[in-house]
């Protein structure tokens, strides 16, 4: 298919992104464009500091942005009410459930609340939606453990589960792979790759693992102090945009492989 | 067993449990009273001794229906707290909402002096304690509200509402030192917490207050199920925190503010309750969790009753006493025995 025709989910236009202090606005970054595309898998990579949690939380609307737009599906975030949102958009965050109680079943139904009436009852197709979330992701032979039981690779997965029960046209997760192992690491990037392919579903990730990143996403946003680049893996490989992501003294990048090594 | 199922059965066992403790809460007291007549006189047929029936219809029975209010009240505070707080250790009483009733009711029976005359008699009738308790209880859980949307660690809010406890404990020995033994005794009295001596109106006041606060404890199930994740999660999903915070705010100052005006501060039972009730309903859904921790709390409070009732002595123990010797060592069994106490 023509990348050109794909149907954009997320759209941000001169987008700037901060947060107020004493009433007065602290910019983080700015002059943000991108747009995501109906089945990509997008990889928002750079340094700690720069900003990409503050760039998540505003995409998601749970922080204001300073100036500039961002469209979800043609409309504005700003116009949407929450419960439209939670239609739109759902997130993994790097935070874990606040209540360790709960099982991995409860918290996969959780994520169908934005469908479900006034006492969340289940209808047969939000049953199929919390079965498919939970095979998909490998965890329903965890269904009945509860959280504090699970390992931190295993509780990825299940709150990845909630937000597929969520059945949104766009995900967002904070840093997904963060106190992984490099199986897990590996492991949970193919599960998003695997399900922006089978449902079409627009996936955002942040994070560090800007190898894995390189090797999976369909595109890539590199944030630095200076500028907000997005494109193809391949195209920022072939600009030098990696080499802009750390100081050049400590670490080098290298275009053949893909890969950054330590400057000895 | 599925979960769904096993959960009926402890329904069942619960329900069979509280018409059995109820049975012997009405049965028992300082006047034995034979089962038959105590029956008959629940049936409305009368005991065999006029003064039997009086004692069941307007002592007892009262005082067991005030018991399994205060307790499903109390206890679902707790649970609507721990869940909004996301604290196990939340309640009404550690985080001052019981102290807040306690210096609304301080100030009405001790500051009444102070306005003295007419107002002070007007202040004084069964609905004003009501409103001083409600209100209290209301300010302080407002005031810890407000320190909560600008300090997000938990342990922050728990300390503020312990500091709040002993602002108000010194306000009111403040307002001790300055009025007269007699009111200060009306004072203590109502701080030793008793369910007995309550009028039938009383009754139906408190039923009015258990009722609303249970209704909108109930219409945010769905809401307090998704802040089990945590208020952005919960937010992702399109509940209105904001208004859910108020909503449960609301609930939980009118079941326990209300409680507490009539009966006096009751600790524990709001704490301990709802980690009892966890321990047999593998469950997290507030839906199953909210009737759960209801019957639980009546049942829990009817046994107390039952003790601090000495039954044939003519004692009676202050019923505060009770549920604390009670309570805290189920508390601290429960942290012994799960190492660990989750909500």
């Amino acid at each position: 298919m023509n990348a050109e025709k794909k149907h954009t989910v997320l759209q941000a236009t001169d987008l700037s992104i901060g947060y107020f202090s004493k009433k007065k606005p602290i910019l983080v970054a700015d002059v943000i464009n991108f747009s995501l595309k109906q089945g990509e898998l997008i990889g928002l990579v750079g340094a700690n500091g720069v900003g990409k949690s503050t760039l998540l939380r505003s995409l998601v609307g749970m922080q204001p942005t300073l100036s500039g737009g961002i469209e979800i599906n043609g409309k504005q975030l700003a116009s949407l009410t929450s419960l439209q949102l939670a239609t739109q958009l759902s997130v993994v965050l790097t935070e874990a459930p606040a209540s360790k109680n709960l099982t991995v079943q409860e918290l996969v139904t959780l994520g169908r609340q934005p469908y479900t009436n006034w006492m969340g009852a289940l209808s047969e197709s939000d049953k199929k939606q919390i079965n498919y979330a939970l095979e998909i992701t490998d965890t329903k032979k965890l269904a009945h453990k509860k959280c504090f039981e699970l390992s931190d690779g295993q509780l990825q997965r299940a709150s990845i589960a909630r937000a597929l029960a969520q059945d949104t046209p766009l995900i967002l997760l904070d840093e997904p792979t963060t106190h992984l192992d490099l199986y897990h690491r590996a492991y949970i990037l193919k599960l998003l790759k695997q399900l922006t392919a089978e449902t079409g579903k627009t996936i955002l990730f942040s994070t560090h693992e800007i190898d894995l990143a390189i090797q999976l996403s369909d595109t890539i946003i590199i944030m630095t102090e200076t500028s907000v680049v997005t494109d193809q893996p391949c195209k920022l490989i072939t600009a030098g945009n990696f080499d802009a992501l750390f100081p050049k003294d400590t670490i080098d990048f290298d275009k053949n492989t893909g890969r950054f090594s330590i400057k000895k | 067993m599925h979960p769904v199922k096993k959960h009926t059965r402890y329904f069942w066992i619960l329900a069979v449990l509280l018409v059995v403790t109820i049975l012997v809460n009405v049965s028992l007291g300082s006047v034995s009273i034979p089962l038959g007549d105590v029956l008959s006189s629940l049936y409305g047929q009368g005991a065999s001794k006029e003064t039997w029936s009086f004692i069941i219809t307007e002592y007892r029975v009262p005082k067991a229906i005030t018991a399994i209010l205060t307790g499903s009240a109390l206890a679902v505070s707790g649970l609507l707290m721990q869940t909004l707080f996301r604290n196990p250790l939340a309640g009404p009483f550690v985080l001052g909402l019981s102290s807040g009733a306690s210096l609304g009711v301080a100030m009405l029976i001790l500051g009444a002096g102070a306005f003295g005359g007419y107002l002070g008699s007007v202040l004084l009738s069964q609905w004003s304690l009501v409103i001083a308790s409600a209100l209290g209880s209301f300010l302080v859980l407002l005031a810890v509200l407000a320190v909560t949307f600008k300090i997000k660690d938990t342990m922050a809010i728990l300390i503020i509402g312990l500091m709040f406890g002993s602002v108000t404990a010194a306000v009111v020995s403040v307002l001790s030192y300055f009025s007269n033994a007699e009111k200060l005794q009306q004072y203590i009295f109502w701080s030793f917490g008793s369910l007995g001596n309550q009028s039938w109106s009383g009754v139906t006041i408190m039923l009015l207050c258990c009722l609303l606060g249970f209704i909108v404890a109930f219409s945010s199930g769905k809401s307090l199920n998704a802040l089990l994740l945590g208020e952005n999660y919960a937010k992702s999903m399109g509940v209105r925190i904001k208004r859910t915070t108020v909503l449960i705010i609301l609930a939980t100052s009118i079941l326990a503010g209300g409680i507490t005006a009539f009966v006096g501060p009751i600790a524990f039972v709001g704490l301990a309750v709802p980690h009892i009730t966890r321990q047999y309903f593998k469950s997290s859904n507030h839906f199953t969790l909210l009737p759960a921790v209801m019957l639980s709390g009546a049942i829990l409070m009817l046994l107390c009753d039952t003790v601090a009732q000495l039954p044939t002595s003519e004692f009676t123990l202050p019923i505060n006493a009770i549920t604390s010797l009670l309570g805290a060592p189920v508390v601290i069994w429960l942290l012994v025995r799960k190492r660990k106490l989750l909500f």
